[in-house]
């Protein structure tokens, strides 16, 4: 049951934190236990392995853009798991809370999860993964040996994992918010969300929205400062140019979402009326604020997996992409177009029919450059050779469900429809049908893509077909009956219902949840099987799939300079052009090559935020100012370390070098 | 109610939905039906594109699989300025389709617009039933202010008679959604929204609460029940017979929070009570909102205006929490005399126009009549507006 303000009593020592803190639900004690047994086991394995130190010097502290790109996505899978979960109980709840029966889960409970799922599937999920990709694979793309800013992300990535911490703290001390994963208020605000599940959402997306933001604008300054010799911006691959305009939407619309979240903590803590219903306050001011972020947030996560998708089909039908300039101008009108349609989320709110009209109109114009890309991947297999490895696999699941979920979109665009379909189940098969179909499929044909540059050996096909193929029948089994379930008049977010006609759509939706999982399941036993076979699944080429972009120039995994001797670009392809034309590797004299150090700066400053927020969220003002000035001494601390840089000796690179034609040689390349 | 089957029977052979109620694409009302008409159209006009578009996929993965030496291969075609321009302007010009269908459909189907028919047979004949409605935590109260009566998590409403709901909320967001008459409209505390529509066949029908409104919301439905006129005749005597009276204080006694709420209904109201809801002032000595804006907009009341605050009448009403660095809730004190207020409150439900100046479908209501395509007419209203001759209108 909810807690009211007037159970908790704030001493000054541990703010409101008290007894009231612990989750009275078994289930919560259970998960509790799992994890806690599943923790104290990771950690002996570390001590027994004496892995401590690897981590925090190889991995924790490194500046290495692909280390850190790693990071991420292993944070994206493990928060993935979670959000999972939370989905799985939803499903189950939703499946048997018919005739009367109130299901598993009670209302405090159950809106948790559903809060949770969404909060945890964007920000801890779709965007780790994203930034994690872009982060790995951008740089060496562009031939650049790190990003501009390294240290900053290192630092960007502990602050996304400060958020999670958060997030997933919740689970355990307090309780999550129970508003849905955009907090509206005057739901979300102080008077009728009074105890803590609001704070930890404010204060786990502030967290992370640091993260986020530097993290765009380091992408943003190294795609436009590092390009290589010759790779003008026509000349880019179009991953690289697809995590441009998400990194400049990044860093455009964030700062709007960390204003919006303000402005509420402002009414929360201090008793502001931005968004009360008292004293002038409006609570759509709230919803055109959150929306004016969250839409470009959308494309902020489809665009790279575009960006994916065209390196795919390029690589696997053995051809130039079709159409790259008109390709580029598409991402480009997305990009542009995805700041003026934010108002088709609330068409229903009693805007004019003009309004209405306005944005609704302008939404269906994005499905225009969206149909060309479409077009032109579908013109790229024209006259190809298509080789069906899993990314392809992925790529043309991803073009018959993402055309699916692109017409239920444009359709929810027009506002009568919207009218009698906004928040309904078909709403939410609609999101889930371009996110996981668009955005997921995409970030699994980027793991199956990029593994073998990452680790030097591929993934086990068999267990991937199993998992694509669990996962995209499992997806539509999940997702068909709640499109039905919207044109029924089923609404989004139904704890119990007492039409006894639905619940057999349910059912199926949660049979496809259960193969969903499976798929899921199968997806980490292979990366548990390839990495136990890596011997026979070994690339030595660094170039597995006959790429066309730099980074399969280099070798497998590459090395921490990524490229002895800086690429020079002439034309689009440079790697495909390069192996066309018979280019050797060059073998000139080479230099000590300058990189930056590892520190645990991120780390620490990262670390003090994070208490900072738990302290915030739990009203414990001593812990929130030390750390804050934690957090600012850090920080001015670190401005004085000036041992910052290293110079990787001549003599290692030549023997790295060296090294890499040997393993050429015996490939036979 | 029939013909709308009819029109849309083609979709019962689909095996998918040969088994369920899809409401929302065969509801009983017009309104809702001409949104369901809309959708069928726009999804058939997008198909045109979204068939091939999965055909051509399956055909090319199919036909230029790397086994199939026999089909053949172009590694260097990458531009075509003819296709290109096809593969922009095919999606372009179904855009335009599909704009147009927008632009005149939403100007149709603008719940703020008052029904110009009851189905494609019948006219509007009569004037539309007025329907007030609130949103509470959690179940919906209607007010009926011809008939003098309310009811809680229930609507009666006569078949084939326009019906205007005016909403608003009385504490978090909301949306009221009758899937077999009309779209919905959210209802939203302090603020207040409009919505129009009409139920052709009688009938109970399911009426629920689409906007996700914390603890209860899953309770939140509410059946509604469209009446022939003598059988709404009988359901508001039977509702003035219940002997209860909805006056201020009972509102507030109602507006607790509570789940899964039995009908109830009232056999009397306090006229205003929909308007003190709106202006957010239900509970005594509060300030409305109309009030206050009245004063806002001459300036302000000054300084005077800060001593005008007052403790809160009720410590204990939802809604109203302490922030922990700031001050206690407060309320601010109504100043107008009784009679005042009420004048005040009693013009503001009829501010708006009673029709809509123009009813054809593609200009919205409140736009300007239609002018001649070429050089508008200058109308005098307006000229002054635009041009201001005198200096006294600088400040528009």
């Amino acid at each position: 049951m909810a807690i009211s303000a007037d159970d908790i009593q704030t001493t000054f020592l541990l703010g409101r934190l008290d007894w009231h803190a612990i989750p009275q639900d078994p289930i919560v004690w259970a998960t509790f236990v799992v994890v806690a047994i599943g923790g104290v086991a990771m950690l002996w394995m570390l001590h027994k392995y004496r892995l401590w130190s690897w981590l925090w010097t190889e991995w924790f502290t490194s500046v290495d853009h692909k280390k850190i790109g790693i990071m991420y996505i292993v944070l994206a899978l493990v928060m993935f798991v979670r959000g999972f979960a939370d989905a799985i109980m939803m499903r189950l709840q939703q499946a048997i809370a018919f005739n009367g029966s109130e299901g598993y889960l009670n209302a405090h409970h159950y809106d948790q999860v559903f809060s949770a799922h969404g909060v945890i599937m964007i920000f801890f999920v779709a965007m780790p993964f994203v930034t994690g990709l872009m982060n790995y694979v951008v740089p060496l793309q562009i031939g650049a040996r790190d990003v501009s800013f390294p240290f900053l992300n290192n630092f960007s990535f502990w602050m996304t994992v400060g958020g999670a911490v958060l997030t997933m703290m919740s689970l355990f001390v307090g309780e999550f918010a129970q508003t849905g994963w955009l907090a509206f208020p005057p739901l979300s605000g102080l008077g009728y969300s009074p105890y803590v599940g609001v704070d930890y959402y404010i204060w786990g997306l502030q967290v992370a929205g640091v993260g986020t933001t530097l993290s765009g604008i380091n992408l943003l300054v190294t795609i436009i400062k590092m390009r290589a010799p010759g790779m003008t911006m026509m000349r880019m691959p179009i991953f690289t140019w697809t995590a441009l305009c998400t990194n400049i939407l990044i860093v455009a619309s964030f700062p709007v979402l960390t204003a919006t979240l303000v402005l509420l903590t402002l009414d929360r803590y201090v008793g502001t009326n931005f968004f009360t219903n008292d004293l002038g306050g409006n609570a759509m001011m709230y919803v055109n604020l959150i929306w004016i972020w969250g839409h470009p947030e959308v494309y902020i996560l489809i665009l790279p997996l575009f960006g994916v998708y065209s390196e795919v089909v390029a690589t696997f039908t053995g051809k130039r992409l079709f159409g790259y300039t008109s390709m580029v101008y598409a991402t480009v009108c997305i990009t542009i177009l995805s700041y003026l349609v934010w108002l088709h989320h609330f068409f229903t709110m009693g805007s004019g029919a003009s309004v209405n009209s306005f944005f609704g109109i302008t939404t269906m114009i994005i499905s225009v450059p969206t149909g060309a890309k479409i077009f032109n991947w579908l013109f790229t297999m024209y006259r190809s050779r298509i080789r069906f490895e899993l990314p392809m696999m992925w790529t043309i699941a991803f073009m018959l469900t993402f055309v699916i979920g692109g017409m239920t979109g444009v359709l929810l665009a027009v506002p009568p429809a919207d009218f009698v379909l906004h928040n309904s189940l078909f709403l939410v098969a609609h999101f889930h049908n371009v996110i996981i179909g668009g955005v997921l499929f995409g970030l699994f044909a980027a793991v199956y893509y990029w593994w073998p540059k990452a680790f030097g050996f591929r993934l086990d096909p068999w267990w991937g077909k199993v998992s694509f193929w669990f996962w995209v029948v499992g997806f539509w089994t999940a997702f068909a009956p709640l499109y039905i379930l919207g044109l029924m008049g089923v609404t989004r977010r139904m704890r119990v219902f007492d039409d006894p006609s639905l619940q057999i759509w349910f059912i199926i939706a949660a049979f496809g949840a259960v193969l969903i999982a499976i798929g899921i399941a199968a997806m980490f036993i292979q990366f548990g099987v390839s990495i136990m076979r890596r011997d026979r699944l070994r690339d030595e080429t660094g170039d597995p799939w006959d790429g066309r972009t730099l980074e399969w120039a280099t070798s497998s995994p590459p090395p921490a300079y990524n490229f002895a001797l800086t690429p020079v670009s002439h034309g689009l392809d440079t790697w495909w052009d390069m192996k066309r034309y018979g280019q050797t590797r060059p073998r000139a004299t080479y230099v000590p090559i300058h990189m930056p150090r590892n520190t645990g700066a991120g780390v620490v400053i990262a670390g003090f935020a994070t208490i900072c927020g738990f302290a915030l969220v739990w009203y414990i003002w001593w812990l929130a100012v030390l750390s804050f000035a934690g957090v600012v001494a850090a920080s001015i601390l670190h401005t004085f370390n000036y041992a910052r840089d290293y110079h990787i000796p001549a003599e290692e690179v030549r023997a790295t070098e060296d090294a890499r034609d040997r393993q050429l040689a015996s490939a036979g390349v | 109610m029939t013909h709308h089957l009819k029109r849309l029977s083609w979709l019962a052979p689909l095996p998918l939905l040969a088994g369920c109620k899809p409401v929302v694409l065969a509801p009983s009302g017009d309104v809702a039906a001409r949104q369901a008409e809309l959708l069928v159209q726009s999804t058939l006009l997008m198909l045109i594109i979204i068939v091939p578009v999965m055909a051509l996929t399956v055909w090319f993965a199919w036909r230029y699989r790397a086994t199939n030496k026999r089909a053949s291969y172009d590694p260097d075609w990458d531009h075509s300025t003819k296709l290109e321009l096809v593969i922009w302007a095919i999606p372009l010009m179904i855009i335009i389709c599909l704009g147009a269908l927008t632009w005149v459909g939403t100007h149709l189907l603008d719940p703020y617009r008052p029904l110009d028919r009851i189905s494609a047979e019948k006219p509007v004949e009569q004037a539309p039933l007025q329907v007030q409605v609130v949103a509470m935590d959690w179940k919906w109260l209607f007010i009926y202010p011809e008939q003098g009566v309310a009811s809680v998590n229930q609507l009666a409403v006569p078949v084939d008679r326009p019906v205007e709901f005016t909403l608003t909320s009385t504490s978090v967001m909301n949306a009221f959604y009758i899937p077999a008459m009309a779209g919905m409209i959210y209802a939203m505390p302090g603020m207040q929204t409009t919505l129009h529509g009409v139920f052709n066949a009688p009938g109970e029908y399911q009426g629920l609460a689409s906007h996700y409104s914390g603890h209860g919301f899953s309770g939140m439905r509410f059946k509604a029940v469209a009446l022939d006129g003598a059988g709404f005749e009988d359901w508001v005597a039977q509702a003035a017979d219940s002997g209860r009276t909805l006056d201020r204080a009972r509102y507030l006694e109602l507006e607790k929070p509570s789940e899964n709420v039995a009908p109830m209904a009232f056999a009397s109201v306090d006229p205003q009570l929909f308007q003190r809801v709106v202006n957010m002032c239900v509970e005594e000595g509060r300030m409305c909102m109309a009030e206050m804006m009245a004063y806002d907009a001459q300036g302000g009341l000054g300084l005077p205006g800060i001593a005008n605050i007052a403790a809160l009448t009720d410590p204990d009403i939802r809604g109203a929490a302490r922030p922990v660095l700031g001050l206690p809730p407060f309320q601010v004190s109504g100043i107008c005399s009784v009679e005042e207020l009420e004048q005040m409150l009693a013009s503001a439900g009829t501010t708006e126009p009673a029709a809509p100046r123009d009813l054809s479908p593609i200009r919205g209501r409140g736009l300007d009549a239609p002018q001649g395509i070429f050089g508008r007419q200058p109308v005098p209203g307006q000229l002054t507006q635009s041009v201001p001759q005198d200096g006294a209108d600088q400040n528009l």
